[in-house]
Order: C-alpha cells, then structure tokens, then sequence
C-alpha cells in the first residue's frame, strides 16, 4: 500500500513539475461540465456571448446593436493613444512590443520577479509612470479606450490563462477563486451565486450571464454605464465591473488594480481559458 | 354630589363602550397598516426587493431566483418561521441565494415584521 502510495506521489509530482497547475485545470474542467449540464443546448464558443447565448429575445437586441456598435469612435480614440509618443519619444509599443495584436492575450499573467500578477491595464499604468508620464485613471475613460483598442486586434485568439508551478502564484490564484466564491457584503452574495448556481435565472429583467466567458470581452461598453456618462463613453475595464459587483451586494469594493482584484482576475479569466476573445462587447 | 358623579359613570360607561366595540377596529386597522407598510417596504429597492428574485400576484418584472411567493399560509402554518426565513436564510442554509434581511440589518427588526404579516396574505 505505502509503496503505492509512493508511486502515485511520484507521478503526480512529475506531472506537477511539466502541467499546468492541477487545480486550475480541474476548475476548468468541473466548470465546463457543470455548464455543459445546465445548458445543453448552448456550444462552448458561443458562452463569450454571455446571457444573450442563453434568450432568444435579448440575443435579437443584441445583434441588432452590434449592426452599428455605440462604442466604434471610442475604439479609434484608443488607437490615437497606442500610437501616442510620449514626452520622451517612446510610446506603448515600447513597452508591450510594436505587434498590437500580440498584447491583450498575454494577460493576466504571473509576473515571477515581483511575486504578482500582472493585468493590462495594470501594466498600462505602469508603463506610464516607467516613461514619467502621469498615468491614466483605472477604471474608465482614456484606459478603457486603449484597453479596447488593444483587445480588438485580439479578436480570435483563444484565452489560455496559465498558472505557472510556482507556490506564490498558485496562492494568487486560490485567493482569486476564494473572493469568488466567498460570500461578502450586507446582502451576502457570492459571485459564484449570481454567476454559476444562479445563472440563467432572472434578478428582475437582468439575465444572469455564467461565468465562464465573462473576460472574452472586456473592456466592455454597458448601455448603463453610457447612460450615466455625459459624454455617452459607456467603456469600463474589468476591474470597473467587479466594484459594481460588490456595491451591488453592498459590500465595500476594492481599489481597481490592486491585489485583490488582481488575483480575482487571474481566477476568473482562467475560468474563460478555450474561449476566443470577442472584445470589446456590448452589454446591458 | 350625586350630579357629579352621574357624567363621571357615563363617561366611564361611554368609555367600555368604546373600548368594547372601537378598539377591536383599531387593531384591525393597524394590521391592515402594517400589510401595506409591509408591501412598501417589500418593493422599496432598497429595502427588501423581493420581486427581483420572487414572483407574486401583482409583482412588476419579477425575478425567478428564488420560490414564487404564493400558498405562503399553507407552507408556513408556523408565522414564526416566516419571519425567521425573511430574518435570516442562512440559518436554515448556509448556502442559500436569500440576504439575511434581519441579521447583517439590511431591514429593522419592525420592518422585518411588516413583511412577514404582508408575505402572509400571499
């Protein structure tokens, strides 16, 4: 028995030191199938269309947006700011490399070095405080813009988030997948709640999406968010998105690109690893 | 002396009148009171917001997150246990979609009872 033991030690070990982080895998896997399940008639591809896969009705709404999307002259004003030399002559592409279209899905990744994980739009700020240039705000506007420019040259590329063999980063990521599924705030709503055991159900008329497929398409413009913008921009990064997850449940949100959103994200883009990116995308 | 205590014992008489007849009426109305303060904390957003995961008779865009609120005498004989769900899901369980409404103090604790006596005529 020992001896057996030993051997399957072993063999998981030798794996552990080649694959990719078990855990992450079988969260992936248990993930698909548990959607497979909940909604059999909807292929894997089409879950980076997030609720509007799930309803016939809204899925119309949405296509007819996508005719003429709200958000094209805020993608161009993206490409001005990629293009943009900074003070000291460098630009973006100095920093992320001259190919546009190799950026977006490079992220979220584990940075080794400095022991976290890395986003693009965190790496964007860095990258203009590494050049002395005052970086752009977190959440919306000029970041979202460049965001969705960089992810729309993206389009197509399947996500494969990876969790390399590396004790900090898998702690990184098991704490993303704590927030998740922990339950916060005064109406004690997890994310997992609304967006595994709850989703396909209604909250009122809101659809809720599955969380597999949420990062194929962010930034995202939200008919919301431009209704409240008096300059009509309804652009948000994703880390916009998770502080008015936690206000809704009444729960005090975290600072976009900080720590906790960081690992949150590395978690949940994984969950959307073999979907192709479609971004930016249209929501509600 | 006679003819003091005369309206004295008429108005005690006129007073056991009233409250024989009145103060049955009045409590009465206060329950009615309390079912529509009940409904209007139910549908205020941000109080209960019960329609945006349970459907009712008369609901606006109804949610389907948790049960129907319908039949609620017939399914909790026990008023108490209501007002125990509304006050606190998790009790029963853990892992319930429910906001425990009373305990983390989203609704007061009369609030909460306005509620019960509204979901009981449901």
């Amino acid at each position: 028995m020992k001896k057996i033991v030993i051997t399957a030690l072993a063999a998981c070990l030798a794996l552990g030191a080649t694959a990719a982080y078990a855990s992450q895998a079988e969260d992936i896997q248990a993930l698909r199938a548990y959607f497979k399940k909940k909604f059999p008639k909807v292929e894997f591809q089409e879950f980076q269309i997030g609720a509007y896969a799930l309803d016939a009705d809204k899925r119309i709404n949405y296509e007819g947006i996508k005719e003429f999307p709200p958000y094209e002259d805020f993608i161009e004003d993206g490409k001005a700011l990629w293009n943009m030399k900074f003070k000291n002559g460098n630009s973006f592409a100095t920093c992320f490399g001259d190919d546009v279209s190799k950026v977006r899905n490079r992220f979220p990744h584990w940075n080794a070095r400095d022991k976290q994980v890395e986003t693009l739009e965190g790496n964007i700020v860095k990258c203009m405080e590494a050049n002395g240039e005052k970086p752009f705000k977190l959440k919306k506007g000029k970041i979202a813009h460049l965001s969705a420019y960089i992810a729309s040259q993206a389009n197509g590329q399947t996500i494969n988030v990876v969790v390399p063999d590396d004790a900090d980063a898998q702690a990184a990521y098991e704490h993303g997948k704590h927030h998740f599924y922990a339950k916060r705030g005064q109406l004690n709503f997890s994310c997992a709640d609304c967006h595994v055991y709850n989703s396909g159900m209604k909250a009122r008329g809101n659809l809720l999406s599955p969380v597999m497929g949420h990062t194929t398409h962010f930034p995202v413009w939200r008919g919301k968010w431009a209704r409240g913008s008096k300059s009509g921009d309804g652009f948000g990064t994703l880390h916009r998105r998770y502080g008015g997850c936690n206000k809704q449940v009444r729960a005090k949100p975290f600072k976009a690109q900080g720590k906790e959103y960081s690992d949150l994200e590395f978690f949940h883009a994984s969950m959307s690893n073999g979907l192709e990116i479609n971004a930016p995308d249209y929501r509600e | 002396m006679e003819l003091q205590v005369k309206p004295l014992a008429m108005a005690i008489m006129v007073m056991s009148a009233i409250s024989t007849f009145a103060i049955p009426q009045a409590v009465a109305d206060n329950h009615g009171a309390m079912i529509k303060k009940g409904k209007e904390i139910a549908e205020d957003r941000k109080k209960g917001n019960c329609f945006t995961c349970h459907q009712y008779a008369g609901a606006v865009l109804p949610g389907n997150i948790g049960p129907p609120l319908v039949a609620m005498k017939a399914r909790f004989p026990d008023k108490a246990k209501l007002r125990a769900q509304i006050y606190d899901a998790t009790a029963n369980n853990p892992n319930t979609s429910m906001p425990p409404f009373g305990k983390y103090g989203a609704l007061t604790d009369e609030e909460v009872d306005a509620i019960t006596e509204w979901v009981y005529t449901l």
